[in-house]
């Protein structure tokens, strides 16, 4: 019934993390341990895939890295370019908008006005909750 | 007449020495000839010829919108453009179709430009070669160019490889390659990093960032907040100065756009440089710096020393820490900015297509396991859509930025990484404050690679090469201009930057103009695309076969 499911996607994914084995890098800082890992792809909902993904990650941190020899004391970090300028507000009056039909038509699934998407309470499996599969 | 500037086409429009259709129907030829450079994502021929047409109403009843009607244009397929597909390249966007105009793009066609496709790019702007999009990667013209060839002597027939063509640079190639081949005679990309600057090099044309704040961002699908800026591509530098003069301007659906007033301007033409200071800054004579970049970047200076103008050393002392900076704060927003794509309000993949057979169809019929139903969760849903739509290069960005994010990270990188923009944009206020009115600098270190050669390395690691001279400049939302000044020994296009004050664009590219003017860089000889029909075939066989890599 829904399109978006994939062939390996969600399955291999899950079955590569139970597979993956925490290798330090000589090159990345070992920061990167299955813990975070888990973490962050549970944030992100974006997975590793495979060990050269973590192997640049660490790369990617390693050089990050290299900020700590600035030094910053008495800095403020700068969030814009613009700071300096007042930021315009627009008057609160309703200028456009009643798109709903434009708007519906990219979604895959829309019941009335609704976008329709599978429950939101669910967490992602844990490592450990993993069933086991069967292959055919 | 495709060679010509946009000013010169704009004036033989208005004379009726050719009309909006003919112009039209010339560029989409021309864009079907040169399919192999893989510049354009989606060719929008309907719509091209239907507003040429328009186009064609209004010079008859002498009622012609401006400078821009009837001149084909080209957009990067980042830029929302209603009714026609914007797919940044990537999977997770194929299909989508925006029920609006960028405003920028908006602005383009209000002055009656002919639209005549979205162009090719890194996925979501994430590159510096424009080679890892979705729909493969952008050819660079000047690898088939009379010039490029003649230097490598070879054979025009009997090649049997076309294996060694190069990369455009990045992410706005394929809108750099559209107007370095005629296809179009401007284009829009968009700059993070250098990204309209670096394939501007690579492709022999103009390609010029304005200020942050200048031109709105409305429809840009971002990348970096705060960084991003609408870029545009033209083969000479007035004819950029003619779109910036349409495009700038306070945006009220963009609250980043100043609200300063801006008229479009016509470029003064500059005689007297002696009352200019140039400044070069010396942290920019990277050890990496090829010879030959070296060598014009110093013959650029002399150039202005011997008409007059002071040109001095300057210091930018943190610019060594630029590239790690832009990697943190970019990473990080990506991360953000990434998180609206998850499947399910811009549709993945074809709807048209068969439903892929779902997880739990791949078990025994009769025991489904529910742990394994995307139906299941939202999160199961949005995980193996973006396992599907991003590819590696996204999907590292994503990881990387949420890890400098996470809240035990978040002082020591998001932060510091801010607190070291702020001293990067400081070293900038320092020098121009210090009477400087642009600085001069290489726009990359050496001519375009051959692709073979290119992806040898992952895309961070050409990204810090690459972006060496051109993120400074997004950190401090200055405006900077390529300009194509030589041919290297290769015969490739050489580049080099301007960067000016904040918005003092006008006058960024009133020096540009001159020198431009000054170095007059050559035609690409492209003959055989142009005129020839029967060698095309040959181009196109062989480049048809390297496209399968």
């Amino acid at each position: 019934m829904w399109a978006l499911a994939t062939r390996l996607g969600l399955r291999s994914w899950l079955g590569w993390r139970r597979g993956f084995t925490s290798k330090a890098d000589p090159q990345g800082s070992g920061r990167v341990t299955a813990e975070v890992i888990e973490h962050l792809e549970r944030l992100a909902l974006v997975d590793f895939g495979s060990q050269e993904a973590v192997a640049r990650l660490e790369k990617a941190i390693a050089f990050a890295d290299r900020l700590r020899a600035v030094d910053t004391d008495g800095v403020e970090p700068m969030e814009s370019v613009l700071e300096d300028r007042c930021l315009y507000l627009r008057s609160d009056s309703v200028v456009e908008g009643n798109c709903a039909e434009e708007l519906l038509q990219n979604a895959h699934q829309v019941v009335e006005e609704y976008f329709v998407a599978p429950p939101g309470n669910i967490s992602l499996p844990k490592q450990d909750e993993q069933e086991p599969f069967s292959d055919n | 007449m495709l060679g010509r500037t946009l000013r010169e086409v704009s004036a033989a429009l208005k004379q009726g020495q050719i009309t909006p259709t003919e112009l039209c129907q010339k560029c989409l030829s021309l864009i079907k000839k040169t399919k192999f450079l893989n510049a354009y994502i989606t060719v929008s021929e309907e719509v091209a010829l239907k507003q040429a047409e328009e186009s064609e109403k209004r010079y008859k009843k002498g009622r012609s919108l401006g400078d821009l009607d009837g001149i084909p244009i080209a957009v990067k397929d980042n830029f929302s453009t209603s009714g026609i597909e914007t797919t940044c390249a990537s999977n997770m966007l194929k299909g989508y179709v925006p029920p609006y105009n960028a405003t920028v793009v908006q602005k383009l066609l209000d002055q009656g430009a002919v639209l005549m496709g979205k162009t090719n790019l890194d996925e979501f702007a994430m590159g510096s070669g424009s080679t890892d999009g979705a729909f493969g990667p952008v050819k660079n013209p000047w690898s088939y160019s009379k010039q490029y060839r003649e230097k490598r002597k070879q054979k025009p027939h009997g090649e049997k490889e076309d294996s060694d063509w190069l990369i455009t640079g990045g992410s706005s190639g394929g809108s750099a390659a559209a107007v370095a081949a005629f296809t179009c005679f401007a284009a829009l990309g968009s700059d993070t990093g250098g990204s309209t600057r670096n394939p501007a090099a690579h492709c022999g044309v103009v390609g010029f960032k304005p200020s942050y704040g200048l031109v709105s961002r409305h429809g840009l699908i971002p990348l970096v907040n705060s960084m991003d800026v609408p870029g545009i591509l033209t083969r000479c530098v007035d004819d950029a100065a003619i779109v910036l003069g349409m495009l700038a301007g306070h945006d009220p659906k963009d609250s980043t756009t100043i609200q300063d007033p801006v008229k479009p301007f016509t470029l003064p033409t500059l005689t007297d440089v002696s009352k200019l200071c140039i400044g070069i800054p010396k942290e920019y004579l990277a050890p990496e710096l090829s010879g030959e970049v070296r060598s014009f970047w110093s013959k650029a200076a002399n150039l202005f020393e011997s008409e007059g103008a002071k040109v001095i050393e300057v210091s930018l002392p943190h610019t060594s820490y630029s590239i790690v900076c832009y990697h943190v704060l970019c990473t990080s927003e990506v991360a953000s900015n990434m998180a609206r794509f998850d499947g399910l309000e811009y549709v993945l993949g074809d709807k048209e297509e068969e439903p892929l057979r779902t997880v739990s169809q791949n078990v025994n019929i009769g025991q489904k396991c529910h742990r394994c139903d995307i139906n299941v969760s939202t999160e199961a849903m949005y995980a193996a859509t973006r396992r599907e739509g991003f590819n590696d290069v996204v999907r590292g960005r994503i990881l990387a930025g949420n890890f400098f994010l996470l809240k035990e990270n978040y002082e020591n990188y998001f932060i510091k990484a801010q607190k070291v923009r702020r001293l990067i944009a400081n070293d900038f206020v320092k020098v121009f404050n210090s009477g400087v009115d642009v600085l001069l600098t290489p726009t990359t270190l050496r001519g375009a690679a051959p692709y073979l050669e290119f992806i040898k390395e992952d895309n961070r690691t050409r990204s810090a090469e690459d972006d060496i001279f051109t993120q400074a400049v997004n950190m401090a939302g200055l405006p900077a201009v390529s300009v194509p000044v030589a041919l290297s020994n290769l015969g490739l296009p050489i580049g080099l930057q301007f960067i000016g004050r904040a918005f003092c664009d006008q006058q960024l590219l009133k020096i540009a103009k001159w020198f431009e003017k000054q170095v007059q860089f050559p035609v690409i000889q492209l003959q055989e695309l142009m005129d020839d029909g029967s060698s095309i075939s040959e181009i196109e066989k062989l480049a048809s076969v390297s496209l399968k890599h």
